[in-house]
């Protein structure tokens, strides 16, 4: 199925969302189309990973409307179903599943969700293997795997239900330094080939050479979005000054 | 450069010395206790008049068992009364394991119910049983529960034919005739079955994708080709019927009141354990990998089969396999309500002969060698649940 | 120059999420097998629960005697009031029975101060392991009190020092049982996994008939001991077996860097195992060791079995008086209660040590 390069993935209209009396979601509107790469920063408990959350429907809004190509997100199982079929995520914390190979955690989706035989399931689980560069690894199993290789295993798990959106939760917020890179890389060469990404990060060098959008969040709301060179070097709101002093002082 | 050889340890070093003194002191002290134990016990067995050896397990029991799988009367021997123990041992710790795994796990899914009311009335249940002695729960349901059936006379009448009352559930027996083989070849034939459609779905599935649903068909092969052949063949069964002869019913099944209570105590007080088991592992399971077979787009029930459960029962196994070595510890407990398990059986010849020790040494015996088998079940388990890390 | 953000105010959430009315639709009406069970569950509860308070409460009789009790219908508590001593104390005479209530005040006490660290560890254990010596003197007699025999004892009061006395002793003795084990002494490690692997193969009745019949034929002629002290004997060596594998536990999770540590500062053997690692093991197994006396107080309830009159023999014996026949039930539901408090504030005892940084997993 073809869609043109500006057609809208994801459409989030004036969404609230509370924890119990907490507002942690202030009328977000967000429009992402196919292809673009958008970076979410700010502060803890600004709502950024909520935020992402709520397109796949892990946290539930409590008013707005979420339409992800083409589907509203409701309490309807079925619109639910497509649509984490269509969005993968990425965890900060890899959320492998231990009691199975990396080749049987790619292929567990593909087999239960899609239908798919298991051997062509798993040959396509070694083509993304071999993508995020760790093939070898196909039969061993997450424990032991060091945090960068089960990060991009994660990456491959996602790709292997062929979505049209990624979404990346504080990807390389639990690895250690030298580790960051390889996942990174992974990340840029999706972002190359033109996968539509969402990505909460701190990893500012990042948003600076991948994204084409930075959106800054703060208590629940968007204060700013930009592409990364206006919004790195001309900040319009005063948070977002502040927020951008603290983070790339040191 | 000639090599250097190592240094040559000094058998009569000081501290070598010492260790094996100990050891020897030790050694020395066990036997000499036990030397004098022997002794000592042998006077005093003398001075009672207490026979040793086991030649008294060919002697004349001179007692009935009121409730037994095997044939017995009074006539038989101290030896056959034992094996009537140990066979009602068995018995209730089988029933009593299955029992408790059911209500376990259905208590403990309960407990992670997202629907409050089950979740706290299990979280309830699982509180007061588990902090309550097993005895008393016993003593209450035999006496108190129990004592609420009806006389003989005033016979609770089922309408299967059977009848409840205070000296036991008393259900019609069946007696296979003719035919009955078709029946059962039926069962059989209905088993393989189940197990060949359950094995050809997993290869269609992995070869195609279709996922068949072989473990319900199975299910209902399994139940249903033997009740379709019973029929078919024309109901070979007879029924035994109980009948109030006098002041009890004879023939038919019987269901003792003693063993009922010591089944549904046991089964009571071991599920709240269980329960707490399996909720415990559940839990164990981390939310994140919950969320990422849904953000992979797996349904809730795919997620419990294939993610969930496989980790959980990582953790479950080992603790309720333990479990499972207290039931049958517990059913020991027959001795205070009168269910004639091993210990009662036992009991009542120690009370005859003072054969104590002998009787003592076969309950143990029989208690470890089922604990040696359920230690090795465990350590099995145990090696087959081990997540591979690095 | 900045454009100052002005955040947008904080909402009130939509009613029918929050509150009651959402509360209700998410815990007990999401889906409709969930509301198909929450009706089943109330459905049960209709039918179950007001026949259960009337007898508890509203029918029943709290003063007056058996007639009254059986003319009311409902649950008799005055005859727990009446034979309230018989099941505090069993037969202990009415004029000793300050000595009892002492000996449970000293209980109470060291428990609360040792809860409450108002001594140091090694205070409060010597003070647990003297405690055997003051209650026996003052239940049993002699030295200046009058002499009540053993046979005497009864009821909560039996119960409690039983358990209390196999958990002071028993833990000592399993200590010594898990270092056994872990000895590089065959005959001492072979001895040791023999007696655990015994005791905790068998039931517990079986380590009671042993002590009860068979330990009057291991002493020589004239010693005799009676139904209470080889009860308490067997007592305690059931829980010695099931404490020595808790404590090996805990000195198999002390990390092997302590041992390392020691013998770098020149520590030998028994030196590092008394004075470094066992504090160490034991505190990490605070928990599950409250866990084995939650366990013993329920076990010792096996007594009745081999003839004492403890709390839950008395509950038995006192249903079956003349002049309270027929109030089974009472006897053993206020027999539950008291346990499940005992039980149960023990067992959360526990869980706030754990989660105040006792267990053995805490960072």
């Amino acid at each position: 199925m073809t869609t043109q390069p500006q057609d809208t993935v994801i459409s989030m209209q004036g969404v609230h969302k509370w924890f119990g009396d907490f507002h942690v979601l202030k009328n977000i509107d967000l429009e992402v189309k196919q292809g673009e790469r958008i970076v979410i920063c700010g502060p803890s408990g600004s709502g950024k990973s909520t935020l992402i959350r709520c397109i796949n429907r892990l946290e539930e809004h409590q008013r707005g409307r979420i339409v992800v190509n083409g589907t509203e997100l409701t309490s309807d199982t079925k619109n639910i179903e497509k649509t984490r079929r269509d969005v993968g995520m990425v965890f900060q914390h890899f959320n492998l599943f231990p009691h199975l190979t990396i080749l049987e955690n790619l292929a567990l989706a593909p087999i239960w969700v899609r239908k798919i035989p298991r051997k062509e399931a798993e040959a396509m689980a070694m083509t993304y293997l071999e993508r995020v560069d760790i093939a070898e690894q196909a039969g061993k199993y997450p424990g032991q795997l060091s945090g960068g290789q089960q990060q991009r295993v994660a990456i491959a798990r996602s790709l292997c239900m062929n979505p049209s959106v990624m979404l990346f939760d504080e990807p390389t917020s639990a690895l250690d330094p030298e580790m960051i890179k390889e996942v990174l890389d992974v990340m840029v060469e999706l972002a190359e080939e033109g996968m539509t990404m969402l990505c909460v990060t701190h990893e500012m060098g990042f948003a600076k050479s991948v994204a084409n959008r930075v959106i800054f969040m703060d208590f629940g709301e968007i204060v700013e979005q930009n592409d990364p060179h206006n919004f790195f070097n001309n900040p319009k709101m005063d948070r977002t000054q502040l927020f951008l002093s603290q983070i790339l002082s040191h | 450069m000639n090599d250097i050889a190592p240094p040559r340890t000094n058998p009569f070093a000081a501290d070598k010395i010492l260790s094996a003194a100990t050891q020897f002191l030790v050694v020395a002290a066990v036997l000499t206790g036990g030397y004098m134990l022997f002794v000592t016990t042998q006077g005093n067995l003398e001075a009672r008049h207490i026979e040793s050896g086991f030649t008294f397990l060919g002697h004349e029991a001179g007692f009935p068992i009121g409730d037994s799988l095997i044939s017995f009367e009074a006539s038989d021997s101290y030896g056959r009364a034992f094996v009537v123990g140990v066979i009602n041992t068995f018995y209730v710790s089988v029933l009593s394991i299955i029992g408790a795994t059911v209500v376990g796990v259905i208590m403990g899914v309960a407990q992670v119910s997202h629907n409050w009311l089950i979740a706290k009335l299990a979280e309830i249940y699982v509180e007061i049983m588990r902090n309550i002695p097993l005895l008393l729960t016993l003593l209450f349901v035999y006496g108190v529960v129990l004592a609420g059936l009806p006389s003989v006379r005033r016979s609770f009448e089922m309408f299967t034919g059977g009848y409840l009352n205070q000296r036991g559930l008393y259900l019609p027996r069946p007696l296979p005739l003719d035919g009955f083989g078709f029946v059962l070849a039926a069962a059989l034939i209905a088993l393989i079955g189940a197990v060949a459609l359950i094995i050809w779905a997993r290869r269609h599935h992995d070869r195609t994708g279709v996922a068949v649903p072989s473990v319900r068909i199975g299910f209902a092969m399994i139940i249903g080709l033997p009740v379709l052949t019973y029929f078919v063949v024309g109901a070979p069964l007879d029924w035994e019927l109980p009948a109030l002869k006098g002041f009890n019913f004879k023939g038919g099944l019987v269901f003792r009141p003693e063993f009922a209570a010591l089944l549904l105590g046991l089964v009571v007080y071991r599920g709240a354990f269980i329960a707490e088991n399996v909720r415990s592992g559940i839990q164990a399971v981390g939310k994140g990998q919950r969320e990422a077979a849904a953000a992979v787009g797996l349904a809730p029930g795919r997620t419990m089969q294939l993610v969930v459960l496989p980790q959980a029962l990582r953790t479950i196994i080992p603790s309720t396999t333990n479990d499972y070595a207290s039931l049958v510890k517990d059913s020991s407990l027959a001795v205070a309500i009168g269910y004639p398990d091993m210990v009662s059986v036992g009991g009542t010849m120690i009370g005859q002969n003072g054969q104590a020790i002998e009787v003592i040494g076969m309950w143990m015996a029989i208690y470890l060698a089922i604990n040696l088998v359920v230690s090795l079940l465990m350590n099995w388990a145990n090696l087959k649940a081990q997540l591979v890390e690095r | 120059m900045a454009e100052v953000f002005v955040a947008a105010p904080d909402l009130p959430p939509p009613p029918s999420t929050v509150g009651v009315i959402g509360w209700l639709r998410e815990n007990l009406f999401k889906g409709w097998f969930n509301s198909t069970l929450t009706v089943l569950a109330v459905a049960f509860l209709a039918y179950a629960v007001p026949p259960l308070v009337s007898w508890f409460l509203i029918d029943a009789t709290f003063i007056g005697d058996a007639e009254t009790c059986r003319a009311a219908g409902g649950a008799c508590w005055s005859f727990i009031g009446a034979e309230f001593k018989l099941f505090m104390v069993g037969t202990y005479p009415n004029e000793a029975t300050w000595r009892a209530l002492l000996s449970g005040v000293m209980l109470v006490v060291l428990f609360v101060a040792t809860a409450r660290h108002m001594m140091s560890p090694l205070v409060a254990a010597i003070l647990w392991l003297l405690l055997p010596i003051p209650v026996y003197w003052l239940l049993g007699g002699g030295f200046g009190l009058e002499p009540v025999e053993p046979s005497r004892w009864g009821g909560l009061m039996l119960t409690l020092l039983l358990a209390v006395i196999g958990v002071v002793v028993s833990v000592p003795l399993g200590v010594l049982l898990a270092l056994g084990r872990r000895s590089r002494f065959i005959a001492i490690k072979s001895l040791s996994i023999g007696i655990i692997e015994l005791v905790r193969g068998v039931p517990m009745i079986t380590i009671l008939f042993m002590a009860t019949i068979m330990l009057p034929f291991f002493l020589p002629e004239g010693v005799e001991l009676g139904v209470l002290h080889r009860v308490q004997i067997g007592i305690i060596i059931f829980s010695s077996a099931y404490m020595a594998e808790v404590v090996r536990g805990g000195l198999q999770g002390v990390d092997k860097s302590q041992h390392e540590a020691a013998a770098a500062l020149g520590l030998r053997g028994w030196h590092t195992t008394v004075f470094i690692v066992l504090p160490q093991a034991l505190r990490d197994v605070l928990p599950p060791l409250i866990g084995r006396c939650i366990a013993l107080l329920k076990d010792t309830s096996l007594v009745i079995i081999v003839g004492l009159l403890d709390f839950l023999g008395i509950a038995k014996a006192a249903s079956q008086d003349p002049a309270w026949l027929g109030f089974d039930a009472e006897a053993f539901v206020f027999c539950a209660a008291i346990y499940w408090t005992l039980c149960f504030s023990l067992s959360r005892y526990g869980r706030s040590l754990e989660r105040r940084g006792h267990g053995a997993f805490r960072d």
